[in-house]
């Protein structure tokens, strides 16, 4: 039977530990870095040391992480724990994905990796029907045409546009 | 009424337009999808808006922000689930409602109460623009530095039973601001000798990771909800009516709106709390509260429609954003170079009335769209979470490339949308975070400034406003220690009550063993036995 500590912990159980033990392990990590990483000015005030903030910041995330974890009901990482770790690292399969979407369109365009991602995307979800399939083309088409065609927002040409012929050239790689 | 005319003349624009229809049928959009809250949308935005002039991309962030909440009422009455996550108390009494049959009626009283509370709120902030114009001139470096860390403590004591730890994640967002060239002494900060940390963390990469990219993340893991809606019947106008029998309740859930707006990092969970409370205990029949009582809803949506118009008053007055969305509308300032502060409250007052303004034209619009479109616009409550999530990831990539066209800027959002991830798994909140970075760059600046003239440390507060500030943020930190005492002590009594197993009597004599061998423990016996021997002598 949970205790009314637990009983009374806002949030789920899992990953608690984890979350905690690795937050003040990295304030750690990053507090004995000080003196390298920032300086310590003569003939200026306290608080105008840039020095200051960072140990504010690191101080804080210490002390309030610390008590955290010294205040969290549990003491030891159960199975529940690992189970969460590794739904964490299930993201990572997203993270990748975006990832190439970022490194592909510098080299082969807005439009055309758009178009590619989000039905591949869509079909990896499981969305496999045709209505789905044309949903996420139209969608990937909608964005590339209100953002970068309409708002104008900075995102490059692809390289691959180099090859177009003349005027189509430059429209690829002002609109699209 | 020349600043009013003058502010009409900044907004009849066509792009302003343009950007009023745009924000708010957008917000209703985005509100009205359960799981992209107003925040993934302006934090998506954000970076298209800074092409644009300061007026025109405020009022498409402006425009998200007031009517996400409209929108988001719909899902929370039509199938109990909040579209935005200050929708979560119009399930109480909204879905009731829904599920006895009367699901228009309770949507056209969100709707009407809504737009009560927001127009309520704009009202009361332009009579009072001349008021706050006056007190604005009166922070300077140090009041502003106070507010700002009265901000950042109110946003930590407020994640009741987590404090410690939203204190240690503003901790965090405060050293995340320091990394990279430190602008006055010229020296880097944590960049570990890599350039791309140089310049910093900019605040996009982060709001886009942990808002955006990890909301991406929670969908594509989630799973799809079969979603089943209720046939709507029943005039939407009658709201109207209905809303005019409670004048009391919905102008004081109003005014709470407006004032806990005002208080940065409170927002729209308290003054929700607090409406729903007086509503509650004022009505002839409380017991329905939560059943479906039309008072309840009033209360509810009347509150936290109000806030967006508050919520921008320590913005636009003193630079300091309360919470989340206008600390990301900040960033739309500083991108074009209109600092807001008191200054801007004493030079551009037109601005600022034209930014109400525009508030108040949006709340019109947003409930003649809400009228006639809502049978359409339920559709929307339809689309796939995962197939949302795909949708919210190929977005985040438009607002963090084209920040800078930097892939570094993409891994870092993306770590920060693991964090985010993280963080939404466990229930942790994300918003001290941003707040950190937001204000822990504010109190950097302010402190130095304010010091610059301070011998002692009480010259800091000998101003009436520093001071003010100083016992607010005492009485604070008072408050909330007497209230994790009492939380302990209720704590320990449960323990105490609900402790199962039989009390041992060896624990005991041994707990005791310091009692019985101090000279007192030894008085006390001797009399105890001086008694019992007289006892004993009596038979």
């Amino acid at each position: 039977m949970p205790s009314e500590r637990e009983h009374r912990f806002v949030g789920p159980r899992r990953g608690q530990l984890v979350f905690a033990l690795t937050f003040v392990v990295i304030a750690l990590l990053l507090l004995s870095q000080i003196t390298g990483q920032t300086r310590w000015v003569e003939k200026t005030k306290f608080v105008a040391q840039p020095r200051f903030w960072p140990a504010v910041g690191l101080g804080g995330m210490l002390l309030m992480g610390g008590l955290h974890l010294y205040l969290l009901p549990w003491r030891r990482v159960s199975r529940y724990d690992m189970h969460e770790v590794r739904n964490w690292g299930k993201v990572l399969e997203y993270v990748l994905w975006f990832m190439v979407y970022v490194l592909a369109v510098p080299l082969l365009g807005y439009l055309p990796v758009t178009l590619a991602f989000v039905p591949a995307l869509s079909w990896r979800m499981g969305y496999r029907g045709r209505l789905m399939m044309g949903l996420s083309l139209g969608f990937a088409v909608l964005t590339v045409v209100l953002f970068k065609s309409l708002l104008g927002v900075k995102i490059p040409g692809g390289a691959i546009y180099e090859y177009l012929p003349g005027a189509l050239r430059s429209f690829f790689i002002l609109y699209l | 009424m020349d600043l009013i005319l003058s502010a009409f003349e900044i907004l009849m624009r066509w792009d302003v337009a343009l950007a009023l229809l745009a924000g708010s049928v957008g917000g209703v959009l985005i509100g009205a999808i359960p799981g992209v809250g107003p925040a993934v949308a302006i934090a998506i935005l954000l970076p298209a808006t800074f092409s644009m002039d300061p007026i025109v991309g405020l009022t498409v962030l402006l425009g998200i922000y007031g009517s996400s909440m409209y929108g988001g009422a719909i899902p929370a009455i039509l199938i109990n689930t909040p579209g935005t996550a200050v929708n979560a108390l119009t399930t109480y009494d909204g879905y009731p409602m829904t599920a006895r049959g009367e699901p228009r009626r309770a949507l056209s009283l969100a709707y009407s109460a809504s737009f009560y509370g927001g127009v309520f709120s704009v009202v009361c902030l332009i009579l009072f623009a001349p008021l706050l114009a006056k007190v604005a001139p009166l922070f300077g470096s140090r009041e502003i530095f106070l507010a700002a860390l009265l901000g950042i403590i109110l946003v930590v004591v407020a994640h009741r039973g987590q404090a410690l730890i939203a204190g240690a994640l503003a901790a965090f967002g405060i050293f995340i601001q320091t990394i990279g060239l430190e602008p006055v002494k010229y020296s880097q900060r944590y960049t570990f000798d890599q350039d791309f940390l140089g310049s910093g963390i900019n605040l996009i990469v982060v709001v886009l990771g942990l808002f955006a990219l990890s909301q991406a993340f929670v969908l594509l893991m989630d799973e799809d909800e079969k979603v089943h809606i209720t046939k709507l019947r029943g005039g939407m106008f009658q709201g109207m009516r209905e809303l005019s029998r409670h004048p009391r309740i919905a102008t004081v859930s109003a005014s709470f709106g407006v004032l806990m707006g005002m208080i940065p990092g409170v927002g729209e969970f308290t003054a929700q709390f607090m409406s729903y409370t007086y509503a509650q205990k004022t009505s002839k029949r409380p017991q329905d509260f939560g059943n479906g009582s039309s008072e309840g809803l009033i209360a509810a949506e009347t509150a936290n429609n109000a806030v967006p118009a508050a919520a921008m008053v320590p913005l636009l007055a003193l630079g300091i954003p309360g919470e989340a969305l206008t600390a990301m509308m900040l960033s739309v300032f500083y991108v074009h170079n209109v600092v807001p502060g008191p200054a801007l409250f004493q030079n551009r007052m037109d601005f600022v009335v034209a930014l109400y303004l525009a508030l108040l034209i949006l709340n019109v619009l947003v409930l003649i769209f809400l009228l006639m479109a809502t049978k359409s616009l339920i559709k929307v409550v339809k689309i796939p979470n995962r197939f949302l999530g795909v949708c919210i990831l190929t977005l985040s990539f438009v607002g963090v490339y084209s920040l800078r066209n930097s892939a570094t800027d993409c891994v870092m959002a993306a770590a920060f949308g693991m964090i985010g991830y993280i963080l939404k798994r466990l229930s942790l909140p994300a918003v001290p975070i941003i707040l950190g970075v937001v204000l822990g760059g504010i109190m950097e600046v302010k402190l130095r400034a304010g010091m610059a003239r301070v011998k002692e440390p009480l010259d800091f507060i000998d101003r009436p406003v520093s001071f003010i500030l100083f016992l607010i943020i005492v009485i604070v930190l008072v408050a909330h220690t007497i209230r994790v005492l009492k939380d302990r002590k209720e704590r320990k009594e449960a323990e105490w009550q609900t402790k199962t197993s039989s009390t041992n009597f060896g624990g005991l004599m041994l707990r005791r063993k310091s009692s019985f061998l101090k000279g007192r423990g030894k008085q006390v016996r001797a009399r105890h036995s001086k008694l019992l021997r007289r006892l004993t002598d009596l038979f």
